[in-house]
């Protein structure tokens, strides 16, 4: 704690450095905030009468709980795009896997107050008329172990297809198709009564997480509170990833795989290991959503979700780290209003955001000040030469 | 005096049925068909024949419907007018509707009408009269559906029908049929083993569905050795030859898939392959045109036939546009950054599917199918190619080759070219780019466009309808190799063929599932695809 205290005080004093470092130097003030936020929302829920104006509804506990996930599961983009150029339009179905993970473990614990009061099997494995738990299945009822899934499996899946991918160069355009056409593969597939994962309606009905009910104010809380924590060790973690030599690589990879390669680096190697780690968080960001929204189902796997999260990190900034969580805050918060108040023009603001975002915001909201700034100094550097041609001419006259 | 009035009276009542006994017997010589439906209500049961005999040569194949209503014991007349109804019970509840014309009509009390009554006599007669009237059809078409609807119900009285009727027959395919019938019922009634056995010859090889249950049903219960191994080789070689056909049939729905394919990726090809553009709106662009033709039938309702002529160049024109403006408005800004570009078009795409669902509703919309291209061409009874998916097929063809006509033959196709291998040279020797990027964009959309019209003849037109097939479109053109169209061609043709292939294996899902992960392995392996540019171009 005190190593960070003291990285946050060089932080504050350290000046400008480089764009990278600059917007980096802002994660632990930043950290520091959310924590802070957390903290007092969660005493605004539960220490305050509901009269006072200080009291935080339990609607905007779990709606600021599923922001989080979003914004965890905008920094795991951010992390690969942002800081390596691989821009991955599947990363919803790192965080689909995690949240599938999730939902077995709490299908398991659902036991035999089903509606077909199964004590082993699950409703929907019941209806299909299966006599036992399939092997994937197995081991599940265990919070540990279940965890421990929540990090192996999209990793796992992120390790194969990042090193067959990354090992034979499929870089730009191409990989972004192919991570697209993984994750609709992985929808279809999903879709399936056959897969044993609920099919369409996926896994829902839970009823308590670690002997928790999940309809408790008091569960809730906790489950943001956790969001909110690993969220924060998430920021902190790559902050210091992308300070370290290895980070260094990455940044060099993107902006010049080939330099970097004839340098003596393995840059598969790298790419390999950041798609790992940004596919790990995607899915614990998914495994914590599963419990605060209490459903999920392959429509989490759909192609348009996963470009959705690349627009949340487009609005906010691509690698600054904080500029993925504000861009997620936005844009979902912008994404509840909208669509309480004119649901229709929901996608006509998302679309405009694609394209204006795209065209006149090219670092994000993030990059703003420093856009505007850019703009500032070449006008005036514009007014300086002109006025350094006129008053020449002067001379020359 | 009183005896007067009750002579004349008598005189008057005798005249009176004199002229009623007579009236059956003028009209023997010369009925006419409305009077003999009335007497079909008022004849006895054991003298009906001769009336539908009647019926029969008077109405010729008018009077089918009637003798097929009553056949089914459906036939009632209504007892006021003596008019003949038809009464379908649909969920227990009557319906009456016009014999002739199908009208339904309105629902009447049931003791107002009454049943006209057959027994097995008058039902054999029906039966074989149906068949006469329907093998003596003018159309030879029309006789050789009837003949192959009668196969699975053949008795004496039919066979018969078809022994007197064979001799003055001149179509082969119906001379053809008419053997295989006789020779069914040959090896199914003949007592003869000789006759039976030579049956069994002229029936292999045939592929009726009828034909090869009377085989399976001879190879179990035939008790004459000759006979059973003659009908197993049969059906041995029926069923060779059934595969055989089958085989055929899925390669046909695999190349109807590998059409769709390629009219949905051909446009892609252009704008992807030739100025490396990912266009995430493509698919919109493909959902303009469908909903173009929805528009183009609103409005001319009255000439379905012709709406496809109106609709193709107007969704190539509507589609055309809507991609010049997104070249101008948005891409030309971002020239050189890809996955900008894939973003801000995907944001595109948002913005048409939202515009159509509030214009058009969210709900699918129904486009019709011009007679021309309903229907199929049957080639024999296991395989039948539907009009519209040739149609389909023909015209993604056709769309191909001008396409390459344009790219090779003219000089945009040749300033298209140029820009796609050198954009900076091609500046140099003074080829307008801007105005080069916007007509290929406008080109690669309009086609996408008239890849939508075709699409509204096989699918639902609803704002989702560019989605389902936007990525498969970019699996067609990565597979086959960017910026090359003749791989565009095998790739569509061959993804197509290879899903049709797997399905009845896997199931359809898990079909495009292995496709899609093959494409993903397939890309690791080759990344430029099956046919990538070679030489300076392939930087």
């Amino acid at each position: 704690m005190s190593n960070v205290l003291n990285q946050l005080s060089s932080m504050f004093n350290s000046g400008a450095m480089g764009r990278e470092g600059q917007a980096g130097s802002r994660t632990l003030p930043f950290v520091v905030l959310l924590l802070a936020v957390t903290v007092l929302a969660s005493i605004g829920n539960l220490a305050m009468p509901a009269d006072s104006m200080f009291y935080v509804s339990t609607y905007t506990i779990s709606l600021l709980g599923k922001y989080l996930c979003y914004a965890m599961l905008a920094l795991a983009v951010d992390i690969i795009w942002g800081y390596c150029g691989i821009l991955s339009l599947g990363h919803g179905a790192f965080f689909a896997l995690g949240g599938y993970v999730m939902g077995m473990y709490l299908m398991r614990q659902i036991g035999d107050r089903g509606v077909y009061g199964n004590p082993d099997l699950p409703d929907f494995m019941v209806f299909l008329n299966w006599t036992e738990l399939p092997w994937f299945w197995q081991g599940m009822d265990q919070f540990w172990f279940a965890m421990i899934m929540v990090a192996v499996v999209p990793g796992l899946l992120a390790f194969v297809f990042g090193w067959l991918a990354f090992r034979s160069r499929v870089t730009g355009v191409y990989l972004s198709i192919i991570t697209q056409a993984l994750t609709y593969a992985l929808m279809l597939s999903f879709f399936r009564n056959e897969m044993g994962f609920g099919g369409t309606n996926g896994l829902t009905d839970f009823k308590e997480i670690l002997g928790f009910s999940l309809q408790e104010d008091s569960t809730r809380i906790g489950l943001f509170i956790a969001t909110s924590t690993l969220l924060s060790v998430a920021l902190v973690l790559s902050h210091f990833i992308f300070k370290s030599r290895f980070g260094k690589v990455i940044i060099a990879i993107r902006d010049g795989e080939n330099r970097a390669r004839f340098i003596g680096y393995r840059a598969e190697r790298y790419k390999v290991w950041l798609f790992v780690y940004s596919a790990v968080i995607a899915g614990v960001a998914g495994a914590l959503y599963v419990p605060q929204v209490g459903i999920i189902n392959p429509g989490e796997f759909s192609p348009i979700n996963s470009i959705e999260i690349v627009i949340w990190v487009a609005v906010g900034g691509r690698a600054t780290l904080i500029g993925a969580v504000v861009g997620a805050l936005l844009v979902n918060y912008a994404k509840t209003r909208f669509t309480a108040i004119m649901p229709e023009a929901w996608l006509f603001a998302l679309g405009a955001l694609f394209v204006l975002v795209t065209l006149y915001l090219p670092n994000g909201l993030m990059g703003l000040r420093a856009q505007l700034q850019d703009r500032k100094t070449k006008r005036e550097q514009l007014a300086s030469s002109l006025s350094a041609q006129e008053s020449s001419q002067e001379k020359a006259s | 005096m009183r005896t007067l009035p009750i002579l004349l009276a008598c005189l008057i009542s005798f005249l009176l049925s004199l002229s009623v006994h007579a009236s059956p017997a003028q009209l023997a010589t010369e009925p006419s068909v409305p009077e003999l439906l009335t007497k079909l209500t008022k004849v006895k049961l054991n003298k009906a024949i001769p009336v539908l005999k009647a019926l029969e040569k008077q109405g010729g194949e008018g009077i089918l419907p009637l003798f097929k209503t009553m056949l089914k014991g459906q036939l009632y007349y209504i007892k006021k007018t003596k008019a003949l109804v038809a009464v379908n019970k649909v969920d227990g509840e009557k319906v009456y509707s016009d014999i002739f014309s199908g009208n339904i009509l309105e629902s009447m009390s049931k003791s107002s009408v009454k049943k006209i009554r057959v027994n097995n006599k008058v039902r054999r007669f029906l039966r074989e009269s149906i068949a006469r009237t329907q093998l003596s059809a003018t159309d030879a078409e029309a006789r050789l559906k009837a003949l192959s609807s009668l196969l699975s119900k053949l008795d004496a009285g039919i066979i018969q029908t078809i022994k007197t009727l064979k001799i003055q027959e001149t179509d082969e395919e119906v001379l053809a049929l008419m053997d295989v019938a006789i020779a069914m019922f040959t090896l199914s009634n003949s007592s003869d083993s000789k006759e039976r056995l030579s049956a069994v010859y002229t029936l292999s090889g045939r592929l009726e569905n009828e034909v090869r249950n009377l085989f399976v049903k001879v190879v179990e219960q035939e008790r004459d050795a000759k006979i059973k191994v003659a009908a197993e080789r049969a059906l041995a070689s029926i069923e060779q030859r059934i595969e055989k056909f089958q085989f055929v049939d899925k390669l046909f729905f695999g190349l109807s898939l590998g059409s769709v394919l390629l009219l949905a990726a051909i446009g892609l090809a252009i704008t992807f392959g030739v100025m490396g553009v990912i266009n995430m709106a493509h698919g919109e662009m493909i959902m303009l045109g469908a909903y173009t033709t929805y528009v183009v039938q609103l409005m001319m309702p009255n000439a379905i036939d012709y709406s496809l002529w109106v609709a193709i160049p107007l969704a190539f024109i509507v589609s055309g546009s809507v991609g010049v403006l997104i070249e101008r408005g948005v891409i030309r800004h971002l020239h050189g950054r890809p996955l900008e570009t894939l973003l801000a078009t995907f944001g595109i795409s948002l913005i048409l599917q939202q515009l159509v669902r509030t214009v058009f509703s969210p709900l699918n919309r129904q486009v019709q199918a011009p007679s021309w291209m309903s229907g199929s061409l049957d080639i024999n009874p296991v395989l039948s190619l539907t009009m519209n998916r040739l149609y389909i097929l023909a015209f993604a063809l056709l769309v191909f080759g001008l396409l390459l006509l344009i790219l090779n033959k003219t000089s945009l196709g040749l300033n298209v070219r140029a820009v796609s291998q050198n954009r900076n040279m091609a500046k140099a020797m003074g080829i307008k780019t801007d105005r080069v990027d916007a007509m290929t964009f406008g080109l690669g959309s309009g086609i996408a466009g008239m890849a939508g019209v075709a699409l509204s003849q096989l699918t639902n037109v609803g704002p989702n309808l560019g989605q389902a097939y936007i990525i498969d479109s970019f699996m067609v053109v990565v597979f086959g190799g960017v910026g090359n169209l003749w791989g565009t061609l095998v790739a569509g043709f061959s993804l197509g063929v290879a899903n049709k292939f797997i399905e009845p294996i896997t199931g359809a899902v898990l079909a495009s599932i292995l496709v899609l992960v093959f494409i993903i392995l397939f890309i690791q392996k080759r990344p430029k695809g099956l046919f990538p540019q070679k030489g300076r171009a392939a930087e």
